[in-house]
C-alpha cells in the first residue's frame, strides 16, 4: 500500500462525516424558505458550533476508550459562571473568560483526576461529579438571568468581513490550536494507544497516565468554549438539567456520526466536528420541511439510534463466533 | 465453591458472616452512621414512622435498581433508566383514561412499554454487539421523542387508575405501607432469579467472562437480552408506582432516578464491571440513597447544596470501597 491509502484508512471516518454534512447540508440549504444566504449560513453556524465544541470534547476522551457524562453539565456550570463575570471593561472581561476557561479546565482535571488516581469507572464518576457540577451551576443561577459583555458577544456571534461566520472561525482556531498539537504529541499518541489497547500501551512505555488526563482536561476546557459560546448566544445564564443532559447525549451522537469508535483508538476531532454539524442539520431539516417541532426529539432519537447501528454490520464480516465477545 | 465446603465444617451463622462483602457490611454501618446522625439533629429520625416512610419511598428505587443490578451484573449499564420510568408511568395513565377496561390493564400495558424498550436495548447490546452505554441513551432519547410527541411536551392530564394507587400508597397489612410489600415481593424473586436458577447463575457467568460462558454452553445472547428486557419492564414498573403515588405522571420524572439506582447498585458492593455483587447490597444500597437524600432535604438544604453533597458523597464513598481491582 502506498502511504496516502494509510491516510485514508485511518481517516476513513472523519472522511465519511464530512461527506454526510455535506449531503445534509446541501439538502437543507436548496430547501431552505429563505434560500441560500450569508444570513443563513451564519445562523445555521452559531446554532452548530456550540455542538461542535462539545463533540470535540467527548471525542478527545472517547479517543481513550473512556467517557465523560458530565460534559453537558460543564456546559451549563461555565454557561450560569460567564452570566456573571464576563461583564465591564475590556480587562474585566478578559478576565472573566480567563475564569471561566480556568474552571472548565479545573472540572475536567477533576474528572481525570478521580478515574485515573481513584479507579473509578468514567461512566459512574462522570455522573456523579456532573452532578456535582450542576449543583454548582444551580448554586450561581437559581433563577435564570445575568448578563454578558455584549459587544464581544456580538463580535463573536457575527460576521467577519462581511461573509465569514465569527463562530466559524473561533472553531477553525479552537480545533487548529488544541486538537492538532495534541494529536501530534506524545502525550496524544499515547492517548491513541491507550484507546487501542491499554496493556499493549503500558508495555511500550506509553504515559497512559499523563494521556488520560490531559484528555478530560481538555474535553473541560473545550465544554467550557461551548459553554461561553451558549452565554455569547443567549445573553444569559440558565441552570437547566435537561439542556445539559441533551448537550451530553448530542455530543455522543455527534462522535459517533463523526466516525470516532466508541471502544476507543479511532477517529479524531475533527470528524467529530463534522459529526455535530450533520447532527445539527439533521435537527434542522424537520423545520425546512415545515414538520411540527415536536417530533424533533424523536427524529434525533431515531438518527442516533440508526448512526449507532451501523457498527453492527461489521458483525458479518467476523469469521470466529468468539470475537463477537471480544 | 470453596465457600460450600467451608461452611460444613464451621457453625452456619458464622459462615454467612464470612460470605458477606465487605461493601455490604459497610453500606449497612453508613445506614447506621446517618441514622445516627440524624437523630443528633432532630428526635423524629429514630421514630418507626419516619423509617417506614422512608422504608416506602426506598420501595420506588428499590424496584428500579433491582433491573440496574441485573444488567450491571452483566458487566454493562442502562441508561434508558429515566425515560422508560416516565414511559411506564405516562402509558400506565394513558391506558387508565379508557374507562374500566383500560384501568384493568392500566399496570400491565405500562410494564409492557417498559419490556419493549428494553428488549430494544437487549436485541442491540447482544445481537448487535453495540456498547450498551450508547443504545441504552439512544433508546432514552428515542422514549423521551415518543412522549414528547405523545404529549405535546406537556405533562399529560391522564391521572392514575385507583390499583395503581392502592399499590403505592395503600396499606394492605396494617402499618406496612403496600409500597413496601410490592418491593419485597420483587426483592424475593430477584434473590431467587439470582441465586436459584440457571438463567441467574449465567448472568454472574457472563458478567464474569462472556467467552467462557459461551463456551459452555451458555446462550449468552439470549440471557442478555432478556436481562435488560427486564430491567425495561422494572424501570417502567417503578414508574408506575411513582405515577400511583403522585396520581399522575409528569414530564421528566424519571430524571431523579438514573444516578441514583447506579449509585445504589454499585455503593451496594455490586462491582461495576460485572460478575459479583449480592441483592442484600442492592437493598443496603438503596436504603443508604434514600436516607441520605432524606437527611439532607430535612436539614433544608438547597437544591444546589444538595446536588453537591449528594454527587461528592457518592465518589467518596466509591473511593473509600468502590474501587477497582488492577
Amino acid at each position: 500500500m502506498t502511504e496516502w491509502r494509510y491516510w485514508f484508512s485511518e481517516q476513513r471516518g472523519t472522511l465519511l462525516a464530512i461527506g454526510i454534512f455535506a449531503a445534509m447540508f446541501l439538502i437543507y440549504a436548496t430547501n431552505h424558505p429563505a434560500g441560500f444566504s450569508v444570513n443563513m449560513v451564519q445562523t445555521a453556524a452559531n446554532k452548530a458550533t456550540l455542538l461542535a465544541f462539545v463533540a470535540m470534547a467527548q471525542a478527545i476522551v472517547v479517543i481513550t476508550a473512556g467517557i465523560d457524562l458530565s460534559i453537558g453539565m460543564i456546559l451549563t456550570l461555565t454557561n450560569c459562571l460567564a452570566s456573571w463575570i464576563v461583564v465591564g471593561t475590556a480587562t474585566e472581561t478578559a478576565l472573566g473568560v480567563i475564569g471561566v476557561l480556568g474552571t472548565g479546565l479545573a472540572c475536567g482535571m477533576i474528572n481525570g483526576a478521580i478515574v485515573i488516581f481513584g479507579r473509578l469507572q468514567p461512566i459512574v464518576t462522570t455522573i456523579a461529579t456532573g452532578a456535582m457540577y450542576y449543583g454548582v451551576a444551580l448554586f450561581l443561577r437559581p433563577n435564570p438571568g445575568g448578563a454578558v459583555n455584549e459587544t464581544l458577544a456580538d463580535a463573536l456571534t457575527g460576521r467577519l468581513l462581511g461573509v465569514l461566520p465569527t463562530s466559524l472561525v473561533a472553531l477553525a482556531v479552537a480545533a487548529l490550536a488544541i486538537w492538532v498539537p495534541y494529536s501530534r504529541s506524545v502525550v496524544g499518541r499515547a492517548a491513541f494507544a491507550t484507546g487501542s489497547s491499554e496493556i499493549a500501551a503500558y508495555m511500550s512505555g506509553a504515559p497512559i497516565r499523563a494521556a488520560k488526563f490531559t484528555a478530560y482536561t481538555l474535553a473541560g476546557l473545550l465544554s467550557a468554549i461551548g459553554g461561553l459560546f451558549l452565554t455569547f448566544f443567549s445573553y444569559t445564564g440558565e441552570a437547566a438539567y435537561a439542556s445539559g443532559n441533551a448537550y451530553t447525549l448530542f455530543s455522543i451522537a455527534a462522535v459517533v456520526l463523526g466516525g470516532v469508535s466508541l471502544m476507543g483508538g479511532r477517529g479524531s476531532a475533527i470528524g467529530a466536528i463534522f459529526g455535530a454539524l450533520a447532527f445539527r442539520t439533521i435537527g434542522d431539516l424537520l423545520f425546512v420541511f415545515d414538520l411540527d417541532p415536536l417530533w424533533q426529539p424523536l427524529f434525533q432519537g431515531l438518527v442516533l439510534m440508526l448512526a449507532v447501528s451501523i457498527g453492527a454490520f461489521g458483525l458479518v464480516r467476523v469469521r470466529n463466533r468468539l470475537e463477537w465477545f471480544g | 465453591m470453596s465457600e460450600a465446603t467451608a461452611s460444613r465444617s464451621v457453625p452456619r451463622g458464622i459462615a454467612m458472616l464470612r460470605r458477606l462483602d465487605p461493601a455490604v457490611i459497610a453500606s449497612f454501618g453508613c445506614i447506621v452512621l446517618l441514622l445516627l446522625l440524624g437523630s443528633l439533629y432532630s428526635r423524629s429520625f429514630l421514630s418507626p414512622e419516619y423509617l417506614l416512610q422512608q422504608l416506602k419511598v426506598a420501595s420506588f428505587l428499590g424496584v428500579i435498581a433491582t433491573g440496574m443490578m441485573l444488567v450491571i451484573l452483566l458487566g454493562q449499564i442502562d441508561l434508558s433508566v429515566p425515560w422508560v420510568v416516565t414511559t411506564g408511568a405516562m402509558m400506565a395513565c394513558a391506558a387508565a383514561a379508557h374507562g374500566t377496561a383500560g384501568a384493568i390493564v392500566a399496570i400491565p400495558f405500562g410494564i409492557l412499554c417498559g419490556v419493549a424498550i428494553g428488549l430494544v436495548n437487549g436485541i442491540g447490546v447482544a445481537y448487535l454487539r453495540i456498547p450498551s452505554m450508547i443504545i441504552t441513551l439512544a433508546t432514552n432519547a428515542v422514549a423521551q421523542g415518543l412522549m414528547v410527541a405523545y404529549t405535546g411536551g406537556f405533562s399529560p392530564q391522564d391521572s392514575a387508575s385507583k390499583a395503581m394507587r392502592y399499590l403505592a400508597t395503600g396499606n394492605a397489612v396494617p402499618d406496612l405501607p403496600n409500597a413496601v410489600l410490592v418491593w419485597i415481593a420483587i426483592g424475593a424473586a430477584a434473590i431467587w432469579l439470582l441465586s436459584r436458577t440457571t438463567f441467574g447463575r449465567a448472568i454472574y457467568a457472563i458478567g464474569n467472562r462472556e467467552r467462557a460462558a459461551y463456551l459452555s454452553g451458555i446462550d449468552t445472547r439470549r440471557v442478555t437480552m432478556l436481562a435488560f428486557a427486564l430491567s425495561g419492564g422494572l424501570s417502567a414498573f417503578g414508574g408506575v408506582l411513582l405515577a400511583g403515588y403522585a396520581s399522575k405522571a409528569a414530564q421528566s420524572m424519571g430524571d431523579a432516578y438514573l444516578l441514583p439506582s447506579i449509585a445504589a447498585v454499585v455503593l451496594g458492593g455490586t462491582h461495576i464491571l460485572g460478575g459479583r455483587g449480592s441483592y442484600l447490597g442492592t437493598v443496603a444500597g438503596v436504603v443508604l440513597i434514600t436516607l441520605l437524600q432524606s437527611i439532607l432535604s430535612v436539614m433544608q438544604i438547597s437544591e444546589a447544596g444538595r446536588q453537591l453533597i449528594y454527587g461528592a458523597v457518592i465518589i467518596l464513598m466509591l473511593l473509600i470501597y468502590g474501587r477497582q481491582k488492577d
